[in-house]
């Protein structure tokens, strides 16, 4: 049918900008990104080539030196994945607490809001400067350690509050806490609140109601906010820098770094690895939540 | 005193966790905003040492080579730009997708995909695509205008490489508000429209426009706010010229200073005044309806 054609071709026609946008900006870029990686390059440009070396380079030595240590990348990714790990058990158990406090325990819908919306401000605000905003208090003169020494707990000052794997920790919980909150309130606020009632009227204890009936039903906002999380982990390079000290390193660290030297063809390699174990992890992450289903 | 209303089990421990999590997400940013305030002899911690508006006067001044006004007009541009082309195609895109849009699974899984994308990838590949064309452009002019050669720089820049960058990281929010506004949108006032004979601009107009005018300034500032903090895609493709963000994250290991604090508080002020400006759009919106 002409009608339909010219429809869905109007409807191609408002949808272009946008689609040009992600063609020209993510697509493209990504596809280069593969393509240079098998790249060489001299001081000052690049080669066009077809060689699998960038790679091979990244591998140096892998798994194990000659020394019988771990190679250099199987460090940084075990570092980066050790993050990851961390920050999402602490930000699931934390978003998940957060969101079901609001949901099921805050009473009224403009309540709710009002607290959903205190939790999800600083997301508007620069990640940069709330990882600074950690400095006056954790710092070797901060006030934790005021409080510390003050109250004759210890007797030096804690080195470790700060640029450290501590802080990293601690400063992603911060940052990215809201993106578990949200999609797990999200999925909490389309329960049937008759389900919860069913469940008491059985008998269910209350940590047998959050346990066998609210998680399960938050599988999806779990899912979505777990991805996010690890993503932002997996790639991040600004908190590990500014939280490090720059002294720690990550995986999107080394990539920016080489990026800044104009090793365009290592940081390219770097990447596509990076992106098969990101693409692994949320493959991994939606399969076991399916198989428990199932089992 | 008996309480007045049984709570549920569990309510207290959580109301506990939920103040201390509150308290931990402000209680840092309220520290460095007191002590942007510190005295001209203060340092980065506490306690304070007099109260002073020095360290704005000193931000004025400039940092360094730095020139904050200016990274700070940049950001402020780059901003109201990404937030325009966000309003306008993902409501656009919105709209193409109440549609039948055959393709548009796919589209959106690419959205998607850029969404939850490790930045730097993103930005790698920016950077990467307008070095090449940079080259790629020079290879061109020597062949067939040499004389221009020497004008020509890069076309990497902040309205080039990366509102493009900035982009893919605002356009998804966009597009997944408008997916929810439509959502819930009921068609049935479109149907009444169209009915007494408005034509689909007339409908579009004055019937959808004025409906969902609240959502898209939301989307508004959701395209202002990610652009004004955003430094992880941008930090490979904006060129020569900084961002304030980005120069912020530089200073984070050269100053040691409370200017750094009043850089943040200033900053957040203006994170602040916007999300204040939406707020205050859609209550006046609320109450020209009533």
């Amino acid at each position: 049918m002409s009608n339909s054609r010219t429809s869905a071709a109007f409807a191609w026609l408002q949808a272009a900008p946008l689609t040009a946008v992600f063609a020209l900006f993510f697509v493209l870029p990504l596809a280069l990104v593969v393509m240079v990686s098998f790249w060489q390059a001299s001081e000052y440009e690049l080669l066009p080539a077809f060689t699998a070396q960038n790679y091979l380079d990244v591998f140096t030595g892998c798994p194990v030196t000659a020394d019988g240590d771990l190679c250099v990348t199987a460090k940084t990714y075990l570092s980066t994945l050790k993050f990851g790990v961390l920050t999402w058990l602490i930000t699931a158990l934390l978003g998940f607490a957060i969101a079901y406090f609001l949901a099921f325990h805050v009473q009224g819908t403009l309540m709710q809001t009002v607290l959903f919306i205190v939790c999800t401000v600083p997301f508007w605000t620069s990640n940069v400067i709330r990882m600074i905003s950690w400095v006056p208090l954790l710092g070797r003169n901060g006030l934790v350690n005021q409080l510390l020494v003050g109250s004759g707990l210890v007797a030096e000052p804690v080195e470790w509050l700060l640029f450290s794997d501590f802080s990293v920790v601690l400063a992603f919980v911060h940052l990215y806490t809201m993106f578990m909150i949200v999609p797990i309130f999200n999925s909490m606020m389309r329960i049937d609140r008759s389900l919860i009632e069913a469940a008491r009227d059985n008998g269910a204890t209350p940590w047998q109601t959050v346990l066998h009936v609210v998680l399960p039903l938050c599988r999806t906002g779990l899912i979505i906010g777990s991805i996010f999380v690890l993503a932002l982990v997996m790639g991040d390079f600004v908190t590990v820098g500014v939280m490090g000290g720059q002294q720690i390193a990550s995986v999107g660290k080394v990539i920016q770094v080489q990026t800044s030297y104009l090793q365009f063809p290592m940081a390219a390699a770097n990447a596509v690895i990076l992106l098969a174990v990101v693409l692994l992890m949320i493959v991994a992450l939606m399969r076991l939540v399916n198989l428990r289903k199932e089992l | 005193m008996a309480p007045t209303r049984k709570r549920a089990p569990g309510f207290w421990p959580l109301a506990l966790l939920f103040t201390a999590f509150v308290l931990f997400l402000y209680g840092p940013m309220l520290a460095i905003f007191v002590l942007s305030f510190q005295g001209p002899e203060g340092g980065l911690t506490f306690p304070m040492r007099g109260a002073s508006l020095h360290w704005f006067a000193k931000l004025w001044e400039g940092i360094g080579v730095i020139d904050i006004g200016a990274a700070f007009r940049r950001s402020l541009a780059l901003g109201a730009v990404v937030m325009g082309l966000t309003v306008a195609l993902a409501l656009l895109a919105g709209l193409a997708y109440r549609k039948r849009l055959p393709g548009g699974t796919a589209l959106f899984y690419v959205v998607v995909a850029s969404l939850i994308m490790p930045s730097i990838i993103v930005s790698l590949g920016v950077g990467l695509m307008f070095r090449l064309l940079d080259t790629g452009l020079k290879a061109l002019l020597e062949a067939h205008a040499p004389e221009l050669l020497e004008a020509f720089t890069t076309t990497m820049g902040l309205f080039t490489s990366g509102l493009g960058a900035q982009l893919t990281w605002t356009l998804p929010f966009g597009l997944l508000i408008m997916f929810a506004v439509f959502n819930r949108f009921n068609p049935a006032y479109e149907e009444a429209a169209r009915d007494l004979g408005a034509s689909p601009w007339q409908s579009f107009r004055h019937v959808l426009l004025p409906l969902i005018g609240p959502s898209l300034v939301g989307v508004g500032m959701f395209g202002f706010t990610l652009s004004w903090d955003e430094i992880a895609r941008s930090s490979q493709a904006m060129g020569d010229l900084n961002t304030l963000p980005l120069e912020l994250q530089g200073l984070t290991t050269t100053v040691t200073t409370p200017v750094i604090y009043a850089l943040g508080t200033v900053t957040t002020v203006v994170s602040f005044a916007v999300m204040g400006a939406t707020l205050a759009i859609l209550w006046l919106w609320q109450r020209r309806r009533q």
